[in-house]
């Protein structure tokens, strides 16, 4: 370095000037010195000029709020992407909707290098918010309520309302005072909010994104645990709508999978009969144990389905087949039972009928081997001659169990759906948009 | 580039200009305000010690903008209403002189523009807009500040003013305009809000605790 260079300021100043409050003489500990424009007394709530060495009294206002401290006690000092911040200041602001006072909480964090940063805290919901350095811009041409544009992204408007100060403590880069008022208006794109705060003929834009209370309780390494967030806040990030797009696309392709597989597993499936057979029921038969064994059949090929279809030309009658299709080389068995009825009738509705005449029933996973089937047919006593066959068909598809996959797959599908847009809902039911109803309970 | 040097006319510190076009400088002993002439130096006025603040930017402070290495060599603070701020004057190694403005460390870098035609402070408003070298600017503030100090060596005499009118326009990108309403005649800045680390800034302030 050169001898004719300014001499670099010898020691570093310390950053931390403590002063006393000119009207009750507590000890104030100004941490932003130089940038902190006010700064308010701890012990009897006046609010200081911060750039006047003498500490001029700006506002006192009462205390109100002892009951409500700051969660995040100032001097607190926590790492936010990466950079350390102080907590210097904090206020409490509200808004009144139909009669109704919303309180919330603000931060503010400095950084000497850095500058001020912001964290907001309303019911459990956190945001960590930093000024605007570009200017959205806001299109009321082509949508109503109007859209904000800020670095490309759409920001759809959320609320209007006016804020009141109504209690600070510590430091502030501006003029604080209790009472203030500023119209704020809040546009989102979650988890980022777009804020316009207009006070007098000034408008500043800020934007925040939200932040979970445990990760800030971590950074800031607090004591306990944050308290719990109520409600859906208006850019709280979506726990579904994420995963809304990828779900659906799950469901495509699997669908899709699943249709693959059941046109190859029908094109592939041979649907070879190798039974066939009629029998006839004349009145008053069966007597007593009326079962009998048919001709045996070869199953050939893999192992596979065999689908035994029972048909019977009843007319308002039933007919009720025990079945065991049995394995002549090995005696394996599978039992079941079927039933065939038919009625129908006229009456006041005009014609009606139930049942069918036929029936089938697959039996999956068949060896291949030598087969056949005992017969034991049940009908009312008192029944009219009855003709039934007995059909058998080897390697059919199942087209069931494809029906129950995709109704496996469509309904969390559904379900994920369906929780994403009520908790959409319960977002916009707190703006100045809320949803209309779902259901209509109305009559006008 | 020769070092051009002088001796303060009223306490005989040996005064060095890092800048071969600077008008004034400070002397950092005597703080008198020297204004160069053809031959020596005149004293011009004296400035009060500056009140204590916290930029983290100080006179020899080192940084890059646009892969440009640049270095503080003056200051301009002001004050209004709502606080101070800093303008501080750089050049960078091709010998262009800029401004680094730290508003409550929103820093932002900024060049003197000459050629546009410039609205008359009674015309301005807020909202309004305009488009210069392509780029639409809106009026979002219009400040009336206090010229409170000077340090180290300046483009331009600047040191007994007193109350200044600044507009300060915004763009859709980081893209921002200053219209300076110090002199008779306007003058335009144009330049870009810029992040602290993007300036890659060497030889800051200590702040003790801080790092």
């Amino acid at each position: 370095m050169s001898s004719g260079l300014p001499p670099i300021q010898g020691a570093p100043k310390p950053q931390v000037k403590a002063l006393n409050c000119p009207k009750c003489g507590a000890a104030i500990m100004l941490r932003a010195l130089g940038q902190a424009i006010s700064v308010v007394c701890a012990s009897c709530h006046s609010i200081l000029d911060a750039k006047d060495p003498n500490l001029a009294i700006l506002q006192t206002f009462d205390k109100i709020t002892s009951s409500d401290p700051p969660l995040i006690p100032l001097g607190t000092r926590g790492k936010i992407r990466g950079t350390d911040y102080e907590v210097i200041g904090f206020e409490r602001r509200n808004i009144q909707v139909e009669g109704i006072r919303y309180f919330w909480h603000e931060y503010v964090l400095f950084n000497p290098y850095k500058g001020f940063r912001y964290l907001t805290e309303y019911q459990g919901h956190w945001n960590d918010i930093a000024i605007c350095k570009e200017l959205p811009i806001i299109d009321t041409r082509f949508s109503t309520p109007p859209e904000a544009n800020y670095l490309g992204e759409m920001y759809k408007h959320f609320q209007s309302a006016d804020a009141n100060t109504d209690y600070v403590l510590g430091e502030f880069p501006w003029e604080v005072r209790v009472g203030e008022h500023a119209s704020v208006t809040d546009y989102i794109h979650p988890p980022r909010v777009l804020s316009s705060e207009r006070m007098s003929n000034e408008v500043t834009w800020s934007i925040g994104e939200y932040i979970y209370g445990k990760d800030l309780w971590s950074a800031f390494a607090l004591p306990g645990s944050p308290p719990e967030a109520q409600g859906v806040y208006e850019n709280e990030p979506s726990p579904f709508s994420t995963n809304i797009q990828a779900v659906w696309m799950a469901f495509a392709v699997f669908a899709l999978g699943l249709l693959i597989l059941m046109i190859g597993f029908e094109a592939s499936a041979k649907k070879e009969s190798v039974f066939h057979q009629s029998y006839l029921l004349s009145r008053g038969e069966p007597k007593g144990e009326s079962s009998f064994v048919t001709n045996t059949f070869n199953l050939d090929g893999r192992t596979s389905s065999v689908e035994v279809t029972t048909s019977a030309g009843v007319q308002n009658d039933w007919i009720y087949v025990n079945y065991a299709l049995i394995n002549q080389d090995t005696g394996q068995a599978w039992d079941f039972g079927r039933e065939v009825s038919f009625y129908s009738g006229y009456d006041s509705d005009g014609s009606w009928s139930e049942g069918k005449q036929t029936d089938s029933v697959v039996v999956p996973s068949v060896q291949p081997g030598n087969y056949y089937l005992r017969i034991e047919p049940e009908v009312d006593r008192s029944h009219a001659p009855v003709v039934y066959s007995v059909d058998v068909r080897r390697d059919v598809p199942v087209s069931a169990f494809y029906g129950i996959g995709f109704l496996a797959l469509l309904i969390p599908a559904i379900l994920v759906t369906w929780r994403s847009v009520s908790f959409e809902r319960s977002r916009w039911s707190e703006s100045d948009h809320p949803p209309s109803p779902i259901f209509n309970t109305g009559d006008n | 580039m020769t070092q051009r040097a002088g001796t303060c006319p009223d306490c005989g510190a040996k005064i060095i200009f890092k800048w071969s076009s600077s008008v004034q400088t400070v002397c950092e002993y005597c703080k008198s305000v020297l204004v160069r002439t053809d031959v020596d130096l005149t004293k011009v006025g004296q400035v009060a010690d500056l009140p204590p603040d916290i930029s983290p930017i100080q006179l020899n402070t080192e940084g890059s903008f646009r892969n440009k290495p640049f270095v503080v060599i003056g200051r301009i603070l002001y004050e209004y209403e709502k606080g101070g701020w800093n303008e501080w004057h750089f050049v960078t190694n091709d010998g262009t002189s800029g401004w680094l403005s730290d508003a409550q460390e929103e820093f932002a870098v900024s060049f003197p523009v000459n050629g546009p035609k410039l609205p008359a402070e009674s015309q301005l408003q807020v909202g309004q807009t305009f488009s210069w070298n392509g780029e639409t600017y809106t009026l979002s503030v219009i400040t009336r500040a206090h010229f409170r100090g000077v340090e180290g060596e300046l483009p331009f005499q600047y040191w007994d003013k007193s109350e200044v009118n600044f507009a300060d326009l915004r763009s859709s990108s980081r893209k921002f305009a200053t219209l300076d309403y110090s002199d008779e005649n306007p003058a335009l800045y144009l330049g870009e809000l810029v992040e602290f680390e993007d300036l890659k800034l060497k030889n800051l302030r200590q702040f003790e605790g801080w790092s």
